[in-house]
């Protein structure tokens, strides 16, 4: 097996602390080693930044409502489309890329792992035909459980056993991650066209509330021991006044203590927050209340969040939330697909732009970059943009500029239409903090696998974690302008992906060995619930039981995290 | 002692019903009997057994005649057909797996060829219509759980989906639905009485083409804003107390199909189809669904979809993928007569293109995968006939809701014969070889 040197660079790892010290990074065998031999490839890292391979929390990459974004955006294609080479398969979006494109984009911009947001479990297989078809990084995704109707009717009854004995099943048939819960209780309301937009509004018919699913949902994870904890996007996203709901939904977990043995110590992670951080009672007073939710964040240490950052490109909202898709299409009146699925879920997608001539989309932009950069522990906030929800990931270098840069930040403020009336309703003009690579590092690479629970993994350098290496043009000991932070780390001079070189000089040049990431719970046998599945699939699913669940051969080098929950 | 295999899928319609049971033989290789499925379905896993079927690729000489040829023979021609193709058509794919659709694009791309599907004669004009509008949508069990008020617009179920109203649309007793079809108000547009229509409470039996009206129509009267006495051949009465009825359910669905798609205004149909339930969406909750012919025209979109980013007629043929339907749709392109080779798998276009298309390829070098004599078979240069998908090699598919169902194998093919996704991926490795990448 090939060994690597990776010599001289900065190399700046959370993991084992170092920030920016000089020192060599040796794989061996597709994992970190203290040492190789002299037959080692040397890669000259002299002058750059060495980190390892970032990890992306949050993101819709792959599934029915992806596809549906590309399929019925041929506009999203103009323009983006590069032919084939030797190394590569044609590749083409912009917002919803292709699946090749998805993987060689990550992979340039030096991410290795990804996660997708949200898997309806009826649609399993697609998910995973897409992630299939995604080359170079390692997958995983999150079943959504929050609109499910077992889990709905196990958490009303008290029975968290029950209802964890049921996730368990569900993410061995869907091969699914984690708990993913979106808009807990307005997607099923939305099959009646209704929605919960607080933690108290009662589900139609099933009389239980989001606050109660999500913590129903946050025992059964850590009655479980997952690797993740639970994953929420909250009610009421968009909506003018909703950072009230965002903390009453975040709040639920000072209840809850972590269980599991993957070195997780948080119990909750509150995806895209930038979404939920909105003060204000309609568009015209629209305001940042990012103080106030990253105060409360900052100090209750056992949740985790990711930005939401918005990026003010043309863009293709999805998600799993199908109320807020109608409610954004009667907002711009753009075309609007819908999915519900049954017993478990729905989801909606709708084109959206973020014009930095909208007072609003720039109040959005400042509330993400907010958050960043309000954020004290760096280990527990992650850059996203909600993929491609607040923009594409292809734009996470932009971000990265805005948060290293005040001066990338003053410029993009002095060129708004409203910056004026943006900067009455926002703190971003007074910020002068700028993001290190330290920290950037534990935004992107430490902190996201340790939410995970794959901090054995993914995210540092440390000896015996997978040889997952970036190496950026990017020398932190000279000043640079704000573009060549973004040109930086568009673009990596070197990646290496467990050990195999997948990106030289920004170019695609392997499509490496991707690896599928899915979480295998044994629990005690519980007859009830097999049962309570029988009788559902005899009688209100539309596809037969033993049709459900995702046979192996749909995952590319599937790797089951193994969680012991039987008593 | 025969054995029964359960929860077979059935590769026939849109509908992909995956209740099927198949009774095979103690030696698990003759099928004896299918039970749940419908007269087609059940007639597809019994074709499937037929003596006289093809099971060596054929060669059809210039007196008309057949050579049968070896695979390897067959594999070679395919490869040196498309390599040596300017802009060959490579059209079909929705009556295969998704594994084997993954390698046909694989293929494309080495040569570039025009990647078109089914739908260019079907719903395509449903996916113009929905790159324009949207479509707010739902799976087939929300129907069976919900539903209340149900329309098919064009479409004729009883014959071209049997079983689509007892699993999913008419019949089937659902959650909140539990008196069955006692729940639900049926409404059947169309201008023959069809054997759908004598089940629907309401019948509209429309003038022909003129959907985009009687559409216009029900919009306007779901606001209740001003009709002329009749439209489309219907009163404004009935149209208005329609309108009531449709505003006064708690779930809604409209079903259509070729009616719509293919006739007067086609994708405009579909439009305002689509804004119809949009509109609806203001008063109760409703959705809409194309009825998807093939069992896995679906898929073929979802597969284009993911890997390129469009659902049908896409043209890799310049390096990158394009898509024009009216230009890189199959018929313009054949009519205009831009392609220089074409290769079919997984339909029949000799039976259902126009007959100047059907021309055409039969003038042109042509490939025919299909494990059926076909009117295609019979225009192409070479058939190479291949296992049944769904009977003899399992594979995924998309049902018209685009839930992705795995097929299942029941028995083995005859002896030697491929598969789709074999057969393409012998011509895929030939042309790595015949393909110079730059």
């Amino acid at each position: 097996m090939t060994e690597y040197l990776i010599k001289n660079g900065f190399v700046f790892d959370p993991v084992q602390g170092i920030k920016g010290d000089k020192a060599d990074v040796a794989v061996k065998d597709g994992r970190i080693v203290t040492g190789v031999s002299s037959g080692a490839k040397v890669i000259d890292a002299a002058g750059k930044t060495v980190m390892a391979g970032a990890v992306e929390i949050h993101a819709h990459i792959a599934g029915p409502k992806v596809n549906e974004g590309r399929n019925y955006r041929p506009e999203d294609k103009l323009f983006t489309y590069t032919p084939k080479s030797r190394q590569s398969r044609m590749a083409g979006g912009f917002s919803i890329p292709t699946t090749f494109k998805t993987g060689y984009e990550y992979a340039r911009m030096g991410y290795t792992t990804a996660m997708e947001a949200a898997m309806p479990p009826l649609y399993a297989r697609h998910v995973h035909e897409e992630m299939r078809d995604t080359p170079i990084i390692d997958e995983g995704a999150y079943p959504v459980f929050g609109n499910n109707w077992f889990v709905m009717e196990y958490l009303k009854n008290g029975e968290i056993e029950n209802a964890a004995a049921y996730i368990a099943w569900l993410l061995r048939a869907s091969k699914g991650y984690a708990i993913k819960v979106v808009n807990p209780g307005g997607t099923e309301a939305w099959s009646w066209g209704l929605n919960c937009l607080t933690v108290n509004d009662p589900v139609p018919y099933f009389d239980i509330t989001p606050a109660e699913i999500m913590t129903g949902l946050m025992q059964a994870n850590e009655f479980l021991g997952l690797p993740h904890s639970m994953h929420v996007h909250q009610n009421s996203l968009g909506n003018p006044g909703n950072y009230t709901v965002t903390l009453d939904s975040l709040k639920l977990a000072e209840k809850i203590k972590p269980n599991n043995k993957f070195g997780r110590d948080t119990v909750l992670h509150s995806t895209h927050l930038q979404f939920h951080s909105y003060g204000g009672d309609n568009w015209g007073n629209f305001e940042s209340k990012s103080k106030e939710v990253m105060d409360y964040v900052n100090r209750q240490k056992n949740i985790t969040i990711d930005t939401g950052c918005v990026t003010l490109d043309e863009t293709t909202t999805m998600t799993a939330d199908g109320p807020f898709e109608h409610h954004l299409t009667e907002l711009n009146h753009l075309k609007w697909a819908n999915i519900d699925v049954e017993l478990e879920t729905g989801s909606g997608v709708v084109p959206y732009v973020y014009s930095p001539d909208i007072k609003v989309c720039e109040i959005q932009w400042a509330i993400g970059l907010e958050i960043a950069l309000l954020t004290k522990d760096h280990m527990r906030t992650f850059i996203t943009t909600d993929h491609p929800n607040a923009g594409p990931f292809i734009r996470y270098p932009r971000i990265i500029k805005w948060l290293m840069s005040a001066e990338a930040r003053k410029e993009r403020i002095d060129s708004f239409k409203h910056s004026a009336k943006m900067i009455d309703a926002t703190l971003i003009a007074g910020m002068d903090r700028e993001i290190s690579l330290y920290e950037l590092a534990q935004m992107t690479r430490a902190g996201p696998a340790k939410a995970l629970g794959l901090a054995n993994l993914y995210g540092g350098l440390a000896p015996g974690m997978d040889g997952d290496v970036v190496v950026y043009n990017f020398n932190p000991e000279k000043d640079h302008k704000p573009d060549e932070i973004e040109k930086a780390f568009s673009a990596a001079a070197f990646v290496l992906k467990r050990g195999t070189p997948v990106v030289v000089d920004g170019e695609i040049v392997s499509n490496g060995n991707k690896r599928t990431l899915w979480v295998d719970a044994k629990t005690d046998e519980n007859p009830q619930v097999m049962r309570d599945i029988r009788d559902k699939f005899l009688r209100y699913y539309s596809i037969n039981m033993n049709n459900y669940e995702v046979a192996g051969h749909f995952l590319t080098n599937p790797m089951a995290i193994e969680v012991d929950a039987t008593r | 002692m025969t054995k029964t295999v359960t929860d077979v899928i059935c590769p026939f319609c849109g509908t992909l019903c995956d209740d099927l049971e198949v009774v095979v033989s103690d030696d698990g290789k003759t099928i004896v009997d299918v039970y749940n499925a419908c007269a087609i379905g059940a007639e597809k896993f019994m074709h499937s057994q037929a003596r006289d079927r093809v099971k060596r690729p054929r060669m059809q000489q210039p007196d008309g005649t057949y050579k049968e040829v070896s695979y390897d023979e067959a594999v070679e021609y395919t490869a040196q057909m498309l390599a040596n193709a300017k802009k060959p058509l490579m059209y079909g794919w929705s009556s295969t797996s998704c594994e084997a659709q993954s390698v046909g694009h694989e293929i494309a791309e080495k040569v570039g060829a025009i990647v078109d599907n089914t739908a260019t004669v079907c719903h395509g004009t449903t996916l113009i219509a929905v790159q324009d509008v949207g479509i707010p949508s739902c799976t087939l069990g929300e129907i069976k759980n919900r539903a209340d008020r149900i329309i098919f617009w064009g479409c004729n179920p009883a014959h071209a989906h049997p079983r689509h109203q007892s699993r999913y649309s008419i019949f089937p007793r659902g959650f909140f639905t539990n008196k069955g079809h006692k729940n639900r108000k049926v409404v059947v547009v169309d201008p023959r009485r069809t054997d759908t229509a004598k089940m629907a409470d309401y019948h509209f039996q429309i003038e022909q083409g003129r959907d985009y009206e009687l559409l216009s129509a029900f919009r306007v009267a779901v606001r209740g804003e001003w009709l002329p006495d009749t439209v489309a051949g219907i009163s404004k009465e009935r149209i208005y107390e329609a309108a009531e009825m449709l505003k006064s359910g708690r779930f809604g669905i409209i079903f259509f199909g070729m009616g719509v798609t293919q006739s007067l205004s086609k994708n405009h149909n579909i439009d305002e189809a689509i804004m119809l339930t949009k509109d609806l969406n203001d008063y109760t909750k409703f959705s809409i669904m194309a009825m998807r012919g093939h069992y896995n025209v679906t898929g073929s979109g979802q597969v284009m979809g993911w890997q390129f980013g469009f659902p049908y007629a896409t043209d890799l043929s310049r390096g990158f993928a394009r898509y024009n339907p009216g230009e890189t749709t199959s018929n313009d392109l054949l009519v205009r007569g831009e392609v220089d080779a074409v290769f079919v798998l997984g339909s029949d276009p000799g039976a259902h293109f126009p007959i100047s298309s059907v021309k055409k390829i039969s003038q042109l070098p042509s490939v025919c995968v299909d494990p059926h004599i076909t009117p295609t078979s019979e225009v192409s240069k070479l058939h190479v006939p291949v296992a049944f998908v769904g009977v003899e090699v399992g594979g995924n598919c998309y049902r018209m809701d685009n839930v992705p169902i795995d097929a299942r194998k029941v028995v083995d093919p005859p002896e030697g014969m491929l598969t789709d996704e074999e057969f393409l991926t012998r011509v895929n490795k030939r042309l790595e070889q015949l393909v110079a990448v730059t």
